[in-house]
């Protein structure tokens, strides 16, 4: 809560350095027998360049979070401001182009496009922003990740570690200010998760990147700044 | 009862979740293809069925090229039947300036004995009329009084009588179905026949003595004149009325239920496509009924049984659409037949349903019946899925209906193989072409960006599933170019290259005390040297002194019966004109020679009746015997548009047979100064107007092509349908695809670009390969058939690329419309659990 205090008694400068408010945030479904509450009440901040885990147990609703403050999905209540723009003023293409010029994305199971190849891959957010040669930077970072001799491979020509480098290099060849990792480990063996979220972290100093970061692996959460405890669609620690 | 309790469940809910739709369209247009041509065909042969001795005109015709001898008619008259005669007979016929080649039909007194003619009367309204026009009066049909500009009143010219217009025929006995038949027909009555001074010797007449009575008698008139038909006669009766007629509707039944056949093998593998699908999704639904205690035969029972439904409501509304559909072109197959037709019967409704169950069986059923092996564990562990039927099995029974469909359709099993193998050449082919474009494609993407880029490299990451989709709709593409463009190019081709100064008016039935006088028409018309050929019509009766009957050539082949039995026109000359004749075996007369009794013969002819170089071959040439040896064989150009003759005697063997003499001239298109000429000094003679016979041969494939180019829409039809098939059972992977782009920041018009520019690939290749068959097909056509020079037509290409371009992709962003419409965290979230 202290964050918040902050923002709010602080002038727009200060609201430069907010990544991420959300502001008493809902989200309820309608089911056949009754509205579901996923989410309820949930207000705080993140500031640029920090790194937060979201920990919680299954379905206590952190990738519905997850989902609402990268705008991905419309909340039921409250609001959020993803790098200084109020989500609910967007449509669904305005939020998708905030994506693409603001916002990084890593999955659990990596979700690659099985049609492009590596490099292919890593250049689609830079295509998708209208870019005209993006091969360079792609070959850049891939050779970042440690994949700069399997630039032509298809994801299914490539192992589960090294999908997730290319996802990785996906994520940071825009140069996001918010990175949004969804368990990214949660498919890896130890080792190979491991080494991804070194990388990860690396990548995230490196290009001074705010990091939401969905986990259940409490090591994991232990190497972010902060973690936002999730419990029945309630924060109850942060 | 159970099962199918919950099968009928399942497949509701199935529908209302659109499961099944693919399906099920899938099944319906197979269906609809084959019963709407099955109904329309089906109603022809009612009405010509129903109304077998309207179209005599009687209950049973004898027909002859020689006006028919007393003893049939003796015969007629003391079995106590009604008799009366017609003759029919192509002249020259004119209304003013105007003057046509007309169908002339001269009516005995009674005629019809059975049914009537139905005459104009009024702005719109019609009266039956029984029996023939009256004396110095003739009717004409519809399409000859519009030809002639002619009202009822006006007088008309038919050789040297006039006569006054009576009356416009709309429907005629013994002309129904004469479809490809549109000279104007013109009816008199008999008796003024002799007046018009138009049957002289070598007239082609056809003479029908018409009988109607009792059933007994006529059977016994109809079994006593089989016994003793003569040379050029023939019998029809009802059962056997109009045999031409039948042959073409079977011919026209089998055809169009072929080409009706094609759109069933690509909806089949449509049908194969979306029940992969359907069985696919219901794995995890069959786990659980197997951990519920579901033995293997319920869940058989279940799907099985869904699957049955789904064929017999596929088939009901493929019938109920067919039915629909040649209801309302039942009221155009009216007024191209020119009869009424019944309504049609249930055969092609039970064969649709048939069909659609073997469709069905043969496609469907093996994916379904591997649902039963799903392991229990798959609750518990979702990656085992053991369920994969053989795709041999399925590749098997597919193969296995399509045999049983083409053999049904096909009449013969060795015709039905030989149509699978060609079907299966023909995709094979189109799959080989549709491949390397994709591999090109491959090499193309690299250069693109963005959604373009994503688009086409979808289709070259299912590569199979690609191919199959191009050749299944290039299949459809290609018919449809192969009936349009190139049908008209190719007849366009045969006219360019026919002579320009090829003669374009044949003048016959010149006698030969109007040669003299003829010439001197021509000459100064610019036919100076314009030759007249005599013509004799004989009937070749012996070889080497054995008589023969057309029955010893059945063997043969229909040709050589055929030829054998009828007439042939024998002329002499001198020598041969060397542009379109040329002696492959044997010597020619010496140009001064006479007296000699031998013979040419066109080697083709020679080959057909096995006629050998020095045979002795006899006609009968109007009760006089001619008898020749051949001393030549010639092989002859008939597309040279010159009078040319199969039998050429040598100069003076044809002394003293009655000759009539014909010549061919041209004259500028439209000229008509040489056919009024000739006809008004001499109105016996017939001037047949070449440039209109060609526009008919063109209007004739024109409608034939459309009718069959309308049959090859179901195919194009069912290769959408399998484009479909193939999105439907991608969608899955699509959905969460166009989530990630949506999440990566693609906007909705990004993504719908992506996937426009995958079907335009798609419909490009698939139009470009249709193209390319296309074109290699007509070049095999125009070279081999018509002999013609071809060169790659460039227009195939871009028409059949536009084509596939805007179908497939108008197609496949309608079947994809849902993917970028749905927020990409649900999408997310849906399919990735």
């Amino acid at each position: 809560m202290d964050g918040l205090a902050i923002a709010t008694s602080s002038a727009a400068a200060a609201d430069m350095r907010i990544a991420i408010r959300a502001t008493d945030l809902g989200k309820r479904v309608s089911l056949p027998a009754g509205e579901l509450t996923i989410l309820q009440g949930l207000s705080f901040v993140v500031n640029g360049g920090e790194a937060i885990a979201i920990v919680g147990a299954s379905g206590s609703g952190k990738s519905t979070l997850l989902s609402l403050l990268a705008g991905l999905d419309r909340p039921s209540a409250g609001e959020v401001q993803l790098a200084g723009t109020a989500l609910s003023t967007l449509d669904e293409d305005g939020r998708a182009r905030l994506r693409s010029e603001r916002v990084g994305f890593v999955f659990q199971n990596f979700q690659l496009l099985p049609a492009l190849t590596a490099l292919e891959n890593a250049m689609l957010p830079l295509e998708l922003r209208g870019e005209r040669r993006p091969d360079a930077a792609a070959r850049a970072i891939l050779q970042r990740v440690g994949l700069g001799e399997r630039l032509d491979h298809y994801p299914r020509q490539l192992s589960g570690g090294e999908q997730q480098r290319v996802a990785l290099a996906r994520a940071f060849i825009t140069r996001p200010e918010v990175l949004f990792a969804d368990e990214p480990t949660g498919n890896l063996d130890a080792a190979t998760g491991d080494a991804v979220i070194d990388l990860l972290f690396e990548l995230n100093r490196d290009a001074g990147t705010t990091l939401v970061l969905v986990t259940h692996d409490d090591a994991l959460a232990a190497r972010c700044h902060r973690t936002l405890r999730l419990d029945h669609g309630r924060l109850v620690g942060a | 009862m159970t099962s199918l309790r919950l099968a009928w469940r399942f497949l509701r809910r199935d529908l209302r979740a659109g499961e099944v739709r693919v399906l099920l369209a899938s099944l319906l247009l197979a269906v609809m293809a084959v019963t709407t041509i099955g109904f329309l065909t089906d109603r022809a042969e009612r009405a010509l069925a129903l109304q077998a001795n309207r179209l005599l005109g009687g209950d049973a015709l004898l027909r002859a090229d020689e006006p028919i001898a007393p003893p049939a008619r003796e015969l007629a008259r003391s079995l106590g039947l009604r008799q009366t005669d017609t003759a029919a007979f192509p002249s020259m016929l004119r209304a003013g300036e105007a003057m046509k080649l007309a169908e002339i039909r001269a009516l005995g007194q009674d005629y019809p004995l059975r049914g009537s003619f139905r005459l104009a009367a009024g702005d719109a309204g019609s009266r039956e009329v029984q029996g023939a026009p009256e004396r110095g009066t003739l009717w004409l049909t519809r399409a000859g009084a519009q030809a002639f500009a002619v009202q009822v009143g006006d007088v008309l010219r038919l050789g040297n009588a006039e006569f006054r217009l009576a009356g416009v025929v709309l429907e005629e006995p013994d002309a129904a179905l004469d479809y490809f038949n549109v000279a104007p027909r013109a009816f008199i009555h008999w008796d003024d026949l002799p007046g018009t001074g138009l049957i002289q010797e070598g007239s082609r007449v056809t003479y029908r003595l018409v009988v109607a009575g009792e059933a007994a008698a006529a059977q016994r008139w109809i079994d006593a004149t089989r016994d003793s038909l003569q040379r050029g006669q023939r019998l029809e009766t009802i059962a056997d009325a109009r045999p031409e007629i039948r042959r073409a509707l079977e011919r026209a039944d089998r055809f169009l239920g072929l080409a009706a056949l094609l759109a069933v093998v690509l909806a089949a593998i449509a049908v194969a496509m979306a029940a992969r699908r359907h069985s696919a999704r219901h794995l995890d639904g069959c786990a659980v009924l197997r951990c519920l205690g579901a033995s293997q035969s319920t869940i058989t029972g279940i799907y099985a049984g869904e699957l049955l439904l789904l064929g017999v409501l596929g088939s009901a509304l493929g019938v109920a659409t067919g039915f629909a559909v040649q209801a309302a072109l039942g009221g155009w197959l009216e007024s191209v037949l020119g009869i009424e037709i019944p309504a049609a019967g249930w055969r092609p409704a039970l064969e649709g349903v048939g069909l659609g169950l073997l469709v069905l069986l043969a496609f469907a059923l093996p994916p379904v019946l591997a649902l039963r092996r799903v392991p229990a564990l798959r609750v518990l562990r979702r990656d085992l899925d053991a369920a994969e039927p053989g795709s041999l099995l399925t590749a098997l029974t597919g193969a296995a209906g399509l045999s049983a469909l083409l053999w049904w359709k096909a009449g013969s099993a060795a015709l039905g193989a030989s149509l699978l193998a060609g079907i299966a050449a023909t995709l094979a082919a189109l799959a080989l072409l549709a491949w390397g474009l994709v591999v090109l494609l491959r090499r193309v993407r690299g250069r693109l960006h963005g959604p373009w880029r994503y688009g086409l490299a979808n289709v070259s990451r299912r590569p199979l599933a690609s191919v199959v989709q191009v050749a299944a709709l290039g299949l459809g593409l290609m018919a449809i170019l192969l009936l349009t463009l190139v049908r008209t190019d190719l007849l366009a081709r045969w006219q360019q290259s026919l002579p320009e100064d090829a003669p374009n008016r044949f003048v016959v039935n010149v006698q030969s005390e109007q040669v003299d006088g003829a010439r001197d028409i021509l000459q100064r018309h610019g036919g100076e040297t314009a030759t007249l050929y005599p013509m004799i019509r004989g009937r070749f009766v012996a070889r080497n002194g054995e008589p023969v009957a057309g029955t010893d050539f059945s063997a043969r082949g229909e040709r050589a019966q055929r030829l054998a039995e009828r007439e042939f026109n024998l002329s002499w000359a001198a020598q041969l004109r060397s542009v379109d004749n040329e002696v492959v075996a044997g010597k020619m007369w010496a140009a001064d020679a006479h007296g000699l009794q031998e013979v040419s013969v066109e080697a083709g002819l020679a080959e057909s009746l096995g006629w050998k170089l020095g045979d002795r071959v006899a006609f009968d040439i109007a009760g006089q015997g001619f008898e020749a040896t051949i001393t030549s064989l010639r092989k002859v150009d008939w597309e040279s548009f010159q009078p040319n003759f199969f039998v050429l005697a040598s100069p003076g063997a044809l002394d003293g047979y009655a000759a009539s003499w014909i010549t061919a001239v041209s004259v500028p298109r439209g000229d008509l100064g040489l056919t009024n000429e000739l006809v008004r000094a001499y109105p016996n003679v017939s001037v047949i107007d070449v440039d209109a016979v060609i526009d008919q041969v063109r209007n004739t494939a024109n409608q034939v092509a459309d009718a069959v180019e309308y049959v090859f829409y179901f195919t194009l039809a069912a290769g959408l349908l399998v484009l479909v098939a193939a999105i439907s059972s991608t969608q899955d992977e699509r959905l969460l695809e166009g989530g990630v782009m949506r999440v990566l920041g693609a906007s909705r018009a990004q993504l719908r670009l992506a996937q426009a520019a995958e079907f335009a690939a798609l419909g490009l290749i698939a139009g470009l390969t249709a193209a390319i068959a296309a074109g290699v097909l007509s070049g095999s056509i125009a070279t081999r058939v018509f002999e013609l020079p071809w060169s790659p037509d460039w227009r195939l290409a871009l028409v059949g690329g536009a084509l596939g371009v805007v179908l497939v992709t108008l197609t496949g962003l309608v079947a994809t419309r849902r993917i970028a419409a749905i927020p990409p965290s649900q999408t997310l979230r849906a399919l990735q659990a």
